[in-house]
């Protein structure tokens, strides 16, 4: 089955010390380099900052488009693996190691398969 | 085959049915398939074994049966999902001889493992904890929905809603049917032992209506334990879950009196209580302690032992209580365990050092909607001769109370205490 495991932060407010920043990023070019060559790896990236995100909707037809995310919340969308696992044991496991399920939360989301019979 | 006769579809759904689900569920992949061929099996027993006698193996005739009707249905669909699960199911014939052969062959439990599979898949922290416990009831203890309704007090309608909502999950999100390795289980086995301990506390302590006890809830809770201690004997925390209950229950028919009003435990005759459960659970809980550091369960089920063992309230050895809650909360620390520990406090050290503790509590908060809190505190409040500070407790006890023969002791008590407090004066 494939999940996506969706990475959720809060934005950090103030920048951090360099070494930390260097401390986190280490750890997220490990998990990266373990979780491409588990095998389970299908796609995975960083998403740039809310802030250059813009939404839109179709409202009779016509295009309204706005600035920012769809809604506020604390927690905003940062990133995400996509994974080819057996089960969601297995896409939990993978979930747990990721470095964001300590700096933030981790939705696991299995993606559906239309039925092509 | 006695005692059938009486209901022989309940008797045999009941003896079979989470045994039958199980192994059908693995072979079939599917709640929905696995459940509709149980059904029809044990429809069918129902119907030939008053004329045909009881088959030798009866569990190995139900999976005969269901397997036939699996395939049946799956040839019918003609879907590649469907053809692939026919090949699958064929493939048991050579599981399903194996089971037929006497069970006494030294061979692996095949059934054992199906149902802690399905423990552990109904249990799985992906669900919702009301899922949980609905599932387990209905899947392992062979409730029917309108029995899992009523445990839970809703309309049937909304429970079957709520199982196929759970059901739908464990298919779509690809929970599996599996138990866990031998690393995971020490993170998995808190949510199984939760299910039934919160079935157990809820047959105890109903958290709303009229009854007090619900002892047909309270005997599925220890029916479950008993599945599970025979499936995980090396468990310390199964067996401390399994000692617990058995000890709390022994005290069932003392705890009510003849009119259903509740008896606390001080009052209650132990004569009463059930000799039998006792000295299971005590041989038990020193089976569970052995293990270190004990569990929480283990820990309660000491508490609990403590006090089947004294032969009346005086006698209790509350200071070995007090010492008990201390591990407990050194393992599994929260504001409850704090609550019973001052209690505690308050039997083997007077009821001012307990209040203090209480009043501690109180102050941190959280607690604050908790209606025991509210009543132990009225309790001792009673014992320091303070009757109009009981009042004020015993009133903020009974608004929070949710439970109608609780209430009406609470009632009692207050009322007694605003006699001894007298008349409110204008100060």
């Amino acid at each position: 089955m494939q999940y996506l495991l969706l990475i959720y932060s809060e934005p950090a407010t103030e920048a951090s010390a360099q070494s930390q920043m260097d401390a986190e990023m280490a750890e997220w070019f490990a998990y990266d380099e373990a979780i491409r060559k588990s095998g389970v790896y299908v796609d995975g990236n960083a998403l740039q900052p809310t802030a250059t995100a813009t939404t839109l909707r179709l409202k009779d037809g016509e295009r309204v488009v706005t600035d920012g995310p769809f809604a506020e919340t604390r927690e905003v969308l940062g990133g995400y693996y996509l994974v080819d696992v057996p089960d969601l044991d297995t896409a939990l496991d993978w979930a747990a190691k990721c470095p964001g399920a300590r700096y933030g939360s981790m939705e696991i989301r299995p993606i559906t398969v239309f039925d092509q019979g | 085959m006695n005692g059938w006769a009486a209901d022989p579809a309940e008797a045999v759904f009941r003896e079979e049915w989470g045994r039958l689900l199980a192994t059908l569920v693995r072979w079939v992949g599917d709640f929905d398939l696995a459940e509709e061929v149980a059904a029809d099996a044990i429809a069918a027993a129902v119907e030939r074994w008053p004329v045909d006698g009881v088959p030798e193996r009866p569990g190995a005739w139900l999976l005969t049966t269901a397997r036939r009707r699996a395939v049946d249905i799956l040839r019918r669909r003609q879907n590649y999902a469907a053809k692939l699960a026919v090949l699958k199911v064929e493939a048991e014939r050579d599981e399903l001889t194996r089971l037929t052969e006497p069970a006494d062959d030294g061979g692996p439990d095949v059934i054992g493992d199906d149902r802690l599979r399905l423990f552990f898949t109904c249990c799985h922290p992906a669900l919702a904890a009301d899922a949980r416990v609905a599932l387990t009831l209905r899947y392992l203890a062979g409730l029917s929905t309108a029995q899992v309704a009523r445990a839970f007090l809703v309309p049937e309608g909304t429970m079957a809603q709520r199982l196929v909502r759970a059901k739908q999950k464990i298919g779509a999100a690809g929970i599996p049917y599996r138990v866990p390795s031998a690393t995971e289980l020490p993170g998995r086995l808190p949510a199984v032992l939760s299910v039934v301990y919160v079935v157990f506390t809820e047959a105890y302590a109903a958290s709303n209506g009229a009854a007090l006890l619900r002892p047909e809830l309270a005997d599925e809770a220890i029916r479950l334990a008993r599945i599970l201690h025979r499936l995980l004997p090396a468990e310390p925390e199964v067996t401390g879950l399994l000692a617990l209950l058995l000890l709390v229950d022994a005290r069932r028919d003392a705890r009510v009196d003849d009119a259903g009003d509740l008896v606390l435990l001080d009052d209650q005759d132990r004569s009463r209580w059930d000799p039998a459960e006792v000295a299971e659970g005590r041989a038990l809980v020193l089976d569970a302690l052995r293990h270190r550091p004990p569990g929480a369960y283990a820990l309660q089920a000491a508490i609990a032992a403590v006090h089947d063992e004294a032969p009346t309230a005086a006698a209790t050895d509350w200071p070995q209580i007090v010492g008990l809650y201390d591990a407990l909360r050194a393992t599994a620390p929260s504001p409850v365990v704090d609550l019973n520990r001052a209690v505690a406090v308050a039997m083997a050290h007077g009821p001012a050092a307990g209040l203090a503790l209480l009043d501690e509590l109180a102050a941190g908060g959280a607690l604050d909607r908790f209606h025991p809190l509210h009543a132990a505190c009225a309790r001792l409040l009673d014992r320091l001769d303070r009757p109009a500070d009981a009042v004020v407790a015993y009133r903020r006890a009974i608004e929070l109370c949710g439970n109608d023969a609780e209430r009406a002791f609470l009632l009692r008590c207050l009322a007694a205490a605003e006699s001894r407090a007298g008349p409110p004066d204008d100060r």
